[in-house]
This record gives C-alpha cells, structure tokens and sequence, in this order.
C-alpha cells in the first residue's frame, strides 16, 4: 500500500530524514515513535507531501512521486487525496460547524451536493460518537471531541491510507481513550494507518508493526511485543527505558 | 461696528438660522450624491485591488511581490492630494482626460487599496499555518484552501482596521473638492463665499462628515458581531 524509497528531507542544512525506506502493507496499521527532532513527524508529513522531500520515491496505493526530479503541484494534489491527515493540535476550521468541517472537503474538491456530503458527514459523525454535537462550532467541543471530528474530517474524503501525527498529545489524560478508541475501530474495520504517538498501550494493542526512529534514520522496527519485550538495538533500549514501558 | 459682525447679535442668530435652512439641503445632497457613492464605490474598488496585492506580497513569485511592493510604496509615500492632482490636472496634459468623478474614484480606490492590502496581508499571515495545512490535507488546492478556510476568517480579523480604512475615506474624500467633485465639502465652500459664513457653514460641513461615521461605526459594530457568529467565537452560544 505504502512504499517509501530513499526518502531524504533536509530544513537548511540539517537533514531530518537520511535516505528512509519503508513498506507498509494494506491494512497493516504501524506505529512511529522516535524521541522529539528524531524526523518521525517529518516522515510522515513527506507521505502526504505537507513537507516537500529533498529525495527518495513515495508510492501510495500505486500512485507514485518521484522526488529525485521536480513534481507539479498537480500530481502533488492527487497523491494528497490518497491519504488523510489528523493533526495534533486539531486544526478543525473555527468558523464551521462540526458538520461543515466534515462536508467542506467534499463539496469543494470532490463536488458533492450540499445534500450528499451532509448525509456522509452524519454518518462519519455517528461513526465517531458526534451525532448530537453536528451542529457546535469547534470552540464549543471538548479536546477529544475536536480530534474526533477532525478523524472524521479525513476520513469523509475515502482516503487509502490515514496518517496520525501525535494525535493525543494535545489532550488532557482522560479525554484520551475516546480517541484512542476511534482509531482502533478503524483499524479494525481494515484502514491502513501510519500513527505517530507516544501512546505504548495502543502501539502494544492495535499496531502491527513499530518503527523507532531516531536521526533521521530507522534504527529498529518489529512486532510491538518483540520491539517493547527484546530491543535490538542500544538507541531503542535507551529510549524505551526512558519510556518505562 | 467691527466688533458688531462678530459678536453673536440676535441679528445673527437670525441669519444662521436662515443660512442652515437653505444650506442643509445641499451640503447633504453632496454627501448623498458624491461623498457617501465616492466613498462605497472606490472602497469597493480598492478591497479588491487590496485582496491581490496582498496575496501577490505573501506570493512565492518574485516579480509579483516586488510589483505590489513598489505600488505599496508609491502610495503609501505620496500625499493623496497630489495623486489626485496628478490624474485629475496632470493627465490631460498627455492627453488622457478623466471627469472629476471617475479621476476621484481612481485616485481613492488606488489610495485605500495599497492601505488596505497591508490590513489584508497581517490577517492573512494571521492564519495558523495549520489552518492551511488542514485544508491542503483534504486535498483542497491553494486557491480552495485562501477562499473556503483562510480568507473567512481572515475577515474578522481584519473587520476593524478595515472599518478604520473606510471611516478615513469617507473624510478623505473631502479633498475630491479640489478636483472639482460636488461633494459635500465644496458645497460648503461654494455656500461660504456667498454669505461669508465660513465658521457656521463649515462647522454645518463636519457635522454631516460626523454623522455618516458615527452611523459607520455602529455598522461596524454589527458585522463584527455577525461575523463572530460565523467564525464561532461567541455569538454560537447565544
């Protein structure tokens, strides 16, 4: 589903990202952890182009951006519709409600009738436990219930994979289960997931595989029982020991 | 007898009266017919011209922004009397002739728009970059992402220096007066050297300026508490 090749990115002269190569498998749901400026976050934001790559090929679903030569803004555009993004701080549009931050995706790029796309969203925030808040602004929802609409948001534009940077870190300790919660429905319903957390309990119970980076490069990756259990690697061992997993 | 003239005699009195009663009429007759369609027209004219050269300043093309910047500069370093000169008495002399109503409406519109693009530029680099990235991440282009997400709420950030903008036009256009524009002003000074009144009939003329902004700024208060509403401030709750 995801194949990524030689992915380098670089902010003036410090490079993030030193050549990445990565698969992900249809389905599989992965987990990225790495210490802050290790590039996890970056990585990610490569896959759905909101950083540009300096380097290396990204494939999605067999679309595909070669980054070793220069890519128009239009291929950048449909390669962006493969995937949907959850941000960590939300970034819901303060002046819709939670209804017309689901449907403006699909009214303005995929061309849905008032009508459909507010049937869709009903039933995306049904899915995520809103029905009765479709008509709040974002001001008016708790955390929890901001990054519930904005999974919706994503989801509302059928993406074929769905990328999660640190999507509870910005939530207070109790208000983060119900959006744990949403994510490990969607992996169960099949989604293929790229989800950056600091969450080891959802790494443990829904990811497939994780991935420690840590400079730029990926240091070690495995099923989380054996990559948690038995590191390999010392940089793995140390950061996890700073964890307390 | 000098003293007489000045003095508020009964006589006086009297003759304001009567000078306020023919005058009224047409001092707002300008600002019905030239002041308050100057100001809308060219305010209109110059949010448009405001909204490019904001978003050609905040462009990544290098051409674009060095283009608006020298129109920024050109303005905003000029006196707006003598733009006004220039296209109204300096333009003829090349040929191109312009009425004063037109010359007026193009030097306010150029006037308020190099202002106004500065406004427009601070709210919208007030955006989050977030805001941005969300819209691009549902696959919304450039173009989608400014007029569906940035540019709305860019709008009620930039209610009040706008309304600011406005209110100093509707002043400024005092000075379409000596571009021979029948606007309130020089129907003031037309009324004033008839009766030599000029303490009287101009202070009538800065009342007339008074109200049309003092009902300006309650406008303003409104659409900021409107567009509160829209951007989901407070007015949600209510």
């Amino acid at each position: 589903m995801i194949s990524i090749q030689g992915l380098k990115k670089s902010f003036g002269s410090q490079e993030v990202l030193k050549n990445v190569d990565l698969e992900i498998e249809q389905g599989k749901v992965v987990v990225i952890i790495g210490p802050s400026g290790s590039g996890k976050s970056t990585l990610l934001r490569c896959l759905n182009v909101l950083e540009t790559p300096n380097g290396g090929v990204l494939s999605i679903d067999g679309q595909k951006l070669d980054f070793n030569s220069s890519v128009s803004k239009k291929a950048i555009g449909a390669f962006r519709r493969l995937t949907g993004m959850v941000f960590q701080s939300y970034n819901l549009f303060p002046h819709l409600t939670t209804t017309g931050n689901v449907t403006e995706g699909l009214t303005t790029v995929k061309g849905l009738s008032h009508k459909e796309a507010v049937k869709k969203a009903e039933l995306l925030l049904d899915k995520v436990g809103l029905a009765d808040h479709k008509d709040k602004h974002p001001f008016q929802l708790s955390g929890g219930q901001q990054q519930r609409v904005a999974i919706a948001r994503a989801l509302a534009m059928d993406p074929k994979v769905m990328l999660f940077d640190e999507p509870t870190s910005a939530l207070d300790p109790e208000l983060v289960g119900e959006v744990l919660r949403v994510m490990k429905d969607l992996a169960h319903e099949g989604m293929t997931m790229a989800v950056v957390t600091h969450e080891m309990r959802f790494a443990k119970e829904v990811a497939d595989e994780v991935i420690f980076i840590d400079d730029g490069v990926i240091v070690e990756r495995g099923a989380p029982a054996e990559l948690f259990n038995h590191p390999k690697q010392e940089r793995t061992k140390k950061f996890l020991s700073l964890l307390q997993v | 007898m000098y003293l007489n003239t000045i003095a508020l005699s009964p006589e006086r009195i009297q003759r304001f009266q009567e000078i306020a009663s023919t005058s009224i009429g047409p001092l707002i007759e300008g600002a019905i017919k030239y002041t308050i369609p100057l100001a809308i027209i060219a305010f209109s004219i110059g949010l448009i011209i405001a909204i490019f050269t904001a978003l050609a300043r905040i462009s990544s093309n290098k051409l674009l922004r060095a283009i608006a910047r020298v129109y920024v500069s050109i303005i905003r370093g000029t006196p707006l009397l003598v733009q006004l000169f220039i296209i109204f008495y300096g333009l003829p002399t090349i040929g191109i002739t312009i009425d004063p109503f037109p010359s007026a409406i193009i030097g306010f519109s150029l006037n308020v728009g190099a202002y106004a693009s500065e406004i427009i530029r601070a709210a919208i680099l007030s955006i989050p970059k977030g805001q941005w990235e969300a819209a691009y991440s549902i696959g919304m282009n450039y173009s989608q992402a400014l007029r569906k997400i940035v540019l709305p709420q860019a709008a009620r950030v930039s209610v009040p220096p706008l309304s600011n903008s406005f209110i100093g036009l509707v002043k400024d256009t005092s000075l379409a007066a000596t571009i021979l524009v029948a606007e309130t002003f020089r129907r003031a000074q037309e009324i004033a050297s008839m009766n030599y009144e000029f303490l009287f009939v101009y202070i009538m003329a800065a009342l007339v300026y008074w109200v049309i902004c003092f009902i300006l700024s309650i406008i303003q208060g409104r659409i900021e508490i409107r567009l509160d509403r829209v951007v989901g401030k407070s007015g949600g709750l209510s």
